[in-house]
């Protein structure tokens, strides 16, 4: 159940923003779960990218983006991943006509400076470094799209 | 209420001897932070998937080591994954022991990796009893009708 600090701003479900966080460590998992549901974000997880493609419609054998549940308004990804990689995750975000416009942001407990250049030139919004703390996930709000359905003109700001 | 305050001022101390020490770091105090009466063991959820999946580590890194023809690569990707997630709780001296212990990764150096994973198990030993020792001291906290100090 969603708690709500003040009148002004509660936000209903449907209007949380939708962040689908990729990282195959579980600890990291239940970390970034708790930091985003505490940013009023509603948060769904997968352990590799391969889950992930799956999850935005883009596994293998499917071909078409399902609207509505899977709607993402941000995708952060783990960049050191078994498999596939964050940065290949995010490269396959990108090369979708139906996915490129949602904002990826990527994290690695290493400070590469390579590493953050080929990032940030394939498209991410960001990347940051972990642990990720409730300060760094306060910041991610505001790249994330427009929620889906508009606040009829109201300011919905989280805590 | 002597009682509490007593517990309460023991658990300040343990607290403040566990930064002091450098067993744990701030990383530790963010988890705190992000438990509330909705998610009220938070941090001992966490703290225990830690410990379920670093015994998991520490046999594969075992494992590996033992082998005719040690796969270094296979032991560091261990580690930083180790690393990782000793960071993202804030265990300090663990992580600690895994940056040594990637070195003689690096450095291809079995008696050194040997030795780092001795090391490993000692401060992930001493992490899990000295935690062990901070949730009890909690419930005993609880226990009592007090309320657990927050360490800012």
């Amino acid at each position: 159940m969603a708690s709500a600090s003040s009148s002004l701003e509660v936000l209903a479900i449907e209007e949380r923003p939708h962040v689908l966080a990729v990282d195959d460590s579980l600890v990291d998992r239940k970390l970034v779960e708790r930091l985003l549901t505490n940013s009023a974000c509603k948060v769904t997880t997968a352990e590799n990218g391969q889950r992930a493609l799956e999850f935005l419609g883009l596994g293998d054998g499917q071909n078409t983006f399902k609207n509505g549940d899977a709607k993402v308004n941000l995708i952060i990804t783990d960049y050191c991943m078994p498999g596939m990689t964050g940065y290949e995750l995010l490269k396959k975000v990108k090369e979708s006509s139906n996915l490129k416009e949602i904002p990826v942001v990527i994290v690695s407990s290493e400070n590469v400076p390579t590493r953050i250049k080929k990032c940030l030139e394939e498209g991410a919004q960001e990347f940051m470094l972990k642990p990720l703390k409730q300060s760094d996930v306060k910041k991610l709000r505001w790249h994330m799209k427009e929620f889906s359905h508009p606040c009829n003109g109201k300011l919905c700001m989280g805590r | 209420m002597d009682a509490i305050v007593q517990l309460q001022r023991q658990f300040v101390d343990y607290t403040t001897s566990l930064y002091r020490d450098g067993f744990l770091d701030d990383q530790f105090t963010q988890l705190q932070k992000l438990q509330d009466e909705s998610n009220p063991d938070f941090v001992v959820e966490v703290v225990n998937l830690f410990f379920e999946d670093s015994e998991k580590l520490l046999n594969n890194l075992a494992t590996a080591l033992q082998q005719q023809i040690v796969d270094y690569k296979q032991v560091d990707a261990h580690v930083h994954q180790f690393k990782g997630s000793s960071s993202s709780i804030g265990a300090q001296r663990v992580k600690n022991a895994c940056v040594a212990f990637r070195n003689y990764c690096e450095e291809r150096d079995p008696e050194g990796c040997v030795r780092c994973l001795q090391q490993l198990k000692r401060e992930h030993y001493l992490m899990k009893s000295k935690l062990e020792t901070l949730f009890r001291l909690e419930q005993q906290i609880l226990a009592a009708g007090g309320s657990v100090p927050m360490m800012t």
